[in-house]
């Protein structure tokens, strides 16, 4: 158990002006268990980063004081356990029980300890697999709870979750939270930072971005009290409905149509369409190949059966040129970065209109005033938050005026905020009589939006998907 | 604190950029198709393969600025390289060695403390000498001195200065407004965001 | 096409089980001599210890000829730089083109070559294929007193190589996303293979940069001296090993020197 002081506690990371968390004053007890929320920005993992003594000492300026036990967070590193949200950047070893024994090697653990230790962690958190088990044929959940026993199995008295489930589908994402309630030990202090789907915990803090807490007591009372604004500011408070927002008119005309189209080893053969004037939502299983869908109807990846037509073009998507793709189908990848190509995003907007020959600078105003991005036009792409980026990827898809926009995993990791806007401006899309597809697994991004989906089966055999129309 | 200890982010980063190098290079083989590849013998494509293949060891010395940080890249990188296969066996690894001493000599000479463009440009063409010595003894000894084994030499230096001096210099330049150099030296000197 | 790593081999096989760094040293103490020489009669009999070994390794032949495709566009490279650069054409004529006079002595030189690259390559192909990079980490670490640090930073790193290369894959398939591609215009080809090895850099340093945060979470920073969890054991076994590598490199050679046809690289 570990008592946690922060007396105006502070930090600024070398290069930025503003401070990315200030003033902030925090007791947590022994063995309470805390939810940390607020606002993007507010310093939420910078708190957390700082209690687990991570934060640099040479690129950065630190302000207050911070205990754990009466310790410096640095000397109390031992009794610290941290998870963060990305399983692939925790993992360091090729063998899953390597991986959790890694952590008793750098503590000098002596090495006929060390197993035993390993097999006891592995069975709190519920781990499936043998010690054998390569980490990269771990999924996503799997590799997390991997990653909750590397930091548990040195019987850390703080346990530090920052966004665990945040990179996750939901079936990873519950796998997650069953480790972590079957891993929870009443002596251990907890403090939580979760995006979506809030735990059940005895205290939240809410955190002011640009100084100090602004709220701190019993769920119940806290979000009575503050929930209207949090979820203005784009905080997921728990029991907030969404907008809907579904078709006005009928679906327009055919714009993609997929035969049996199926990818050797990634997706089984599956038929649908896509029209201008509705939102067509794909979702299913990891592993089911809806990113893969995504690709092929986006024109990117070649499928090795099946027919796609599109545009009443002979030649399928796959075939076209990129600069005659991007008028007709746009696509938005998953991870935003991986579709920066220049170091300014008024440049991002700019490159597609000028590969087509026309003048960017109408089309560079008028997106940058549309997904609010307009302060940000001289910043390099990579520096953009996450929300920030994810509108930067849509506004370079919509640069070239596709008429059908294929969109994989819009709303992963999105605050409240964003993702609403996110949700409108795809819906004005579809007013104008563009088409939308969607790969998600958000199923409350497919109730509010779609006006069909296409459900892909679990297993890669022979089955096909069917579209069905979503009642209401 | 002891400037000259390697962080645990030193030696990450150290590593990520022979691994990235590593993949570079597998792209570059599928990219350029099979045919290309044993052209890589001519000199025009050589020399630039060959430049970007002795990166490694000047940019990791430029980022990372201490002793022994552009030897160990290079010399991952060809451990790597080795791993992926390629067709010099394992014999790349004490050849990127001394092309990484190379860089590590010029970075030394001049204390560890320039990490500008001469000092690119120098630790670029050593690091060429390095593989040049390499070939000249190893792997060119059968053609001719002046026509082939010298210009061949000479091209490799140049080139080298070039691309993975030069180059490296405008490469960390470029990294450093992305953000992902803010833990080094090179980072740090962006404007305030 | 994707970027493995896990060994290809039959773990149980004799030689397969020695410690890595002793399967490492003896490809390194077997070829090197063997560089030392241009003539074709060294690295065939190299060339012959060799594939004799391979089943003791456990390595199939077939896996073999996977792997050593690079080797093949090798040797055609040396054949064309034999005939258009060789230093030394003595011996019959056997064909002019135009300048270049294609003799017994540049054929033979061409030859030794090739094997010469084969005879090289081949152990390190085996190695490789049977050794896994953990194993090679540990071995280095408690055997040959390698920094610890520095072998597990780069075992980590290395561990990320399959992600990158599906990396490079998405990049290069968001570039085309963006109305960026090069058909076959060779400067346009070249200025988009840079720009996704810049975003592919990005996106390794920015993984790095996580990575080494979660390692220093877990203690790796902390300075205590680290203990094994896997025991890496370098036995008479190992050593014999790298003394027999030695003794028959040394023994390829002497054949070849006692049968005349030595001839150094230096001299």
């Amino acid at each position: 158990m570990s008592e946690v002081v922060l007396r105006g506690f502070g930090w600024r990371h070398a290069g930025r002006r503003a401070w990315a968390v200030r003033g902030v004053d925090l007791r947590i007890g022994h063995g309470e268990r805390v939810l940390l929320l607020g606002p993007s920005g507010a310093g939420k993992s910078t708190v957390l980063a700082a209690l687990a003594g991570l934060l640099p000492e040479d690129s950065g300026e630190a302000e207050g004081e911070i205990e754990i036990d009466g310790l410096d967070p640095r000397k109390a590193r031992e009794n610290v356990g941290i998870l963060f949200q990305d399983p692939q950047t925790q993992l360091v070893m090729a063998r899953s029980g390597d991986d959790v024994a890694f952590g008793c090697e750098n503590r000098g653990v002596p090495p006929s300890d060390i197993w035993p230790a390993v097999a006891a962690v592995l069975d709190r958190v519920g781990f499936r697999y043998g010690l054998d088990r390569p980490t990269a044929a771990l999924s996503g959940g799997e590799q997390q709870r991997l990653a909750l026993a590397g930091a548990l199995v040195t019987r850390p008295r703080l346990l530090l979750l920052d966004e665990p489930t945040a990179n996750l589908d939901p079936a990873g994402g519950a796998l997650v939270r069953d480790a972590i309630a079957r891993a929870d030990d009443a002596d251990a202090t907890e403090i939580l930072v979760e995006h979506r789907d809030l735990p059940s915990v005895d205290r939240v803090v809410v955190l002011e971005p640009g100084g100090g807490v602004r709220a701190d007591g019993p769920p119940a009372a806290v979000f009575a009290e503050h929930g209207d604004r949090l979820a203005a500011e784009g905080v997921w408070v728990p029991g907030r409905p969404l907008p809907q927002r579904r078709a006005i008119g009928p679906a327009g005309d055919l714009l993609v149509r997929a035969e049996a189209v199926a990818v050797r080893h990634r997706l089984a053969p599956i038929s649908l369409a896509a029209c201008a004037g509705e939102v067509l939502a794909v979702t299913g299983p990891n592993g089911a190949g809806k990113s893969t869908l995504a690709l092929t109807l986006g024109g990117l990846l070649a499928p090795t059966s099946g027919r796609m037509r599109a545009f009443g073009d002979d030649r399928p998507p796959h075939r076209w040129r990129a600069a005659e793709l991007t008028q007709r189908i746009g696509s938005v990848f998953q991870n935003p970065e991986h579709q920066f190509v220049t170091s300014r995003v008024a440049d991002e907007l700019a490159l597609g209109p000028r590969t087509l020959g026309r003048d960017p600078r109408p089309v560079v105003d008028e997106l940058l005033e549309r997904l609010h991005l307009g302060h940000l036009a001289a910043a390099n792409p990579y520096t953009l938050s996450g929300g920030e980026a994810r509108r930067l990827s849509v506004a370079t898809a919509l640069a070239t005026a596709p008429r059908l926009l294929v969109l994989d995993e819009p709303t992963f990791g999105q605050d409240r905020r964003t993702w609403i806007e996110l949700v409108d401006l795809l819906a004005g899309l579809r007013a104008a009589g563009h088409g939308v597809v969607a790969v998600t697994h958000d199923e409350a991004f497919v109730t509010s939006l779609a006006d069909r989906v296409a459900d892909l089966p679990a297993t890669a055999c022979c089955a096909s998907a069917s579209a069905q129309r979503v009642a209401g | 604190m002891n400037t000259y200890r390697w962080r645990t982010i030193d030696i990450v980063i150290a590593s990520i950029i022979a691994v990235a190098f590593g993949v570079i290079f597998w792209a570059w083989n599928i990219v350029w198709s099979a045919t290309e590849g044993a052209f890589a013998f001519f000199p025009p494509a050589h020399a630039l393969i060959y430049g970007i293949w002795l990166m490694p060891a000047v940019l990791s010395g430029l980022i990372i600025r201490k002793p022994g940080a552009s030897v160990y890249t290079e010399t991952l990188a060809a451990l790597i390289s080795a791993l992926l296969g390629d067709q010099w066996g394992a014999t790349v690894i004490p050849q990127g060695l001394l092309q990484g001493l190379g860089a590590e000599l010029a970075f030394a000479a001049l204390r560890y403390r320039s990490f500008r463009l001469p000092a690119a440009l120098f630790a670029g063409a050593l690091t060429g000498v390095g593989a040049a010595l390499f070939d000249f003894f190893v792997w060119n000894p059968t053609y001719e001195l002046w026509s082939y084994r010298v210009p061949y030499a000479l091209l490799t230096v140049v080139s080298s200065t070039v691309i993975a001096g030069a180059g490296s210099w405008a490469l960390v330049r470029a990294l450093a407004p992305t953000g992902v150099l803010d833990r080094f030296p090179a980072g740090r000197d962006r404007a305030l965001v | 096409m994707s970027l493995a790593l896990e060994p290809v081999a039959d773990p149980a096989a004799p030689l397969a089980r020695r410690n890595p760094v002793a399967k490492l040293g003896a490809a390194l103490l077997f070829t090197v001599p063997l560089i030392a020489t241009l003539d074709p009669l060294t690295p065939t009999i190299g060339l012959a210890i060799e594939l004799a070994v391979m089943p003791l390794f456990g390595v199939r032949y077939r896996v073999l000829t996977g792997r050593a495709w690079p080797l093949a566009l090798a040797g055609a490279g040396i054949l064309v730089a034999m005939v258009l650069f060789a230093a030394d054409r003595n011996g019959e004529l056997l064909l002019a083109l135009g300048p270049f006079a294609i003799t017994t002595g540049v054929l033979s030189g061409a030859l030794g070559l090739v094997l010469r690259v084969f005879a090289v390559a081949l152990p390190g192909i085996v190695v490789f294929a049977t050794t896994d990079p953990t194993d090679l980490a540990d071995a280095l670490v408690q055997n040959v007193k390698a920094p610890a640090r520095f072998a597990i930073g780069a075992l980590a790193a290395v561990r990320l190589l399959p992600l990158l290369g599906a990396e490079w894959q998405a990049l290069a398939l968001a570039r085309r996303a963006r109305g960026v591609d090069a058909g076959r215009n060779p400067v346009a080809r070249l200025r988009l293979f840079g720009s996704t090895a810049f975003a592919l850099l990005v996106a390794a340093l920015r993984r790095g940069g996580r990575l080494a945060v979660a390692m220093d979470a877990r203690g790796f920073d902390s300075g205590v001296p680290r203990t094994y969890a896997r025991r890496q054991l370098f036995t008479r076994a190992d050593a014999a090993l790298l003394v027999i590598s030695a003794l028959l490199s040394a023994a390829a050679l002497t054949t070849t020197v006692l049968a005349g046809l030595f001839r150094p690289i230096v001299g």
